[in-house]
């Protein structure tokens, strides 16, 4: 199908788009890369008077990579961070939970910050961001705001983000020095969304684990003194509290299976 | 800032297989409806129009991406690659097709043009690539027909990272 018909906004400036953002409110919406946005619009799941073209103002594609972590801008491609060799250095996780978003060809147009912004429980990037602990940063014509992962990630397909703000950049931070972190997902097929998601920071016996696809919105626990023994149990635990939901792809018993299984194959990996 | 108005039709202009055009586009023209019946460069093909199929794969700026996933006002400026600019002055095969065309790497051909492209995006790069990565790259384009080992092996011929007897 084909989009209905909007305004189109070719932005320059952040404030270029704070302020259509500002007098159209829910009515308009940001693209960038377009990789949910669009198959959305083409598919007329969303129908905004206004859409709002942020590829073209100039600062918002750069990559900071400092002691605290990495930074991207609103524009800066999937394929672009999962290249950035500082990056890579800095959060190896980030370029292995980066093969798993879509194919080359969605990601050499996708946007990290887009794909925290469509907020699929499922999706690997919101999965990083919780885990990691980082933040998004949202402009509006008021000023700017910083949101941690958790408060910022608020349900399916739904954020914390005000109908006037824009998300400029997202923060992932280093994990500890010297923490071992691991990744896996189960899906249909290689780049296909993840049925359920997991990732963790191993530091001794101290462990953070980062559950998608289970809840609403990516989860992530801290587990002190964790072993082989107690594991299974605290897995369990968290899959039923997790509860999972049923859909096309999966039922929530499977999801619950998945953090059981799949959580404890990575964990023995990370700790290892 | 500039505001393209819903309904009124605004001058789009990119460079196509190193030719400039120029066409009219509406705000919420995709660009493969833009290529198709703007320009008349009808080599994409469309079939899902929400980026699951790789059908309407084309270069842009060097990399490989959806055409049905961009509007048209996006390609402004830039500088894009179809089937079309595969094709010799003489109608001759370039490398990858003619492989293609050695392996059966076709059937219905539908999707071919897209594949063609993903593989031709890797092909700029100058590297060799392993199989996996062959079929990392193609998971993006689907084949109804072929069950995708000819086109593996076609790919292989030319990208591939062993020598083919």
């Amino acid at each position: 199908m084909k989009p209905a018909p909007f305004d189109l906004c070719i932005a320059e400036t952040v404030e270029d788009v704070t302020g259509a953002l500002a007098s159209h409110g829910e009515t308009a919406r940001v693209i960038a890369g377009g990789q949910s946005l669009m198959a959305m619009l083409n598919m007329r799941l969303t129908e905004p008077d206004l859409l709002i073209d942020i590829s073209r103002i100039p600062g918002l594609d750069r990559i900071t990579v400092d002691q605290t972590g990495v930074t991207v801008g609103a524009t800066v491609r999937q394929a672009e961070l999962a290249a950035h060799a500082e990056a890579r250095e800095a959060v190896p996780l980030l370029a292995e939970a980066l093969s798993h978003v879509g194919h080359i060809q969605t990601r050499n147009r996708g946007t990290v910050c887009g794909s925290l912004a469509h907020a699929d429980p499922s999706a690997e990037l919101p999965l990083m961001l919780v885990l990691l602990g980082g933040s998004v940063t949202l402009a509006s014509a008021q000023g700017r705001r910083t949101v941690a992962a958790e408060d910022f990630l608020t349900g399916t397909l739904t954020t914390s983000r005000r109908p006037d703000e824009m998300i400029v950049s997202a923060h992932f931070p280093r994990p500890p020095a010297g923490a071992k972190t691991a990744f896996r997902e189960i899906a249909r097929r290689h780049g296909d969304f993840a049925i359920v998601s997991l990732a963790c920071i191993a530091q001794g016996r101290n462990l953070r684990l980062a559950v998608g696809g289970v809840a609403d919105a990516p989860v992530a626990v801290d587990l002190a003194d964790v072993s082989a023994e107690t594991l299974p149990a605290q897995l369990n635990a968290l899959a039923w509290r997790l509860r999972g939901y049923d859909d096309i792809h999966a039922t929530a018993r499977y999801r619950r299976e998945m953090i059981r299984r799949l959580g404890l194959d990575m964990i023995m990996e990370a700790m290892a | 800032m500039k505001i393209l108005k819903d309904g009124s039709k605004t001058q789009v202009s990119f460079t196509l297989n190193g030719t400039e055009v120029d066409g009219y586009a509406e705000p919420r023209t995709l660009l493969s409806d833009f290529l198709r019946h703007e320009i008349g460069a009808s080599g994409t093909h469309v079939a899902c129009e929400h980026g699951v199929c790789g059908a309407c794969t084309v270069v842009v700026d060097g990399k490989a991406v959806r055409s049905c996933l961009m509007l048209a006002a996006q390609a402004e400026g830039k500088e894009i690659r179809t089937i079309e600019g595969l094709a010799a002055s003489d109608d001759s095969f370039n490398k990858l097709q003619d492989a293609f065309h050695k392996r059966f790497a076709l059937q219905c051909g539908f999707c071919t043009p897209g594949i063609l492209m993903t593989l031709s995006s890797l092909q700029d790069s100058g590297r060799r690539y392993t199989e996996p990565e062959i079929r990392e790259a193609l998971s993006g384009n689907i084949c109804r027909c072929t069950g995708y080992r000819e086109i593996v092996d076609a790919a292989l011929d030319v990208l591939g990272d062993r020598v083919v007897a």
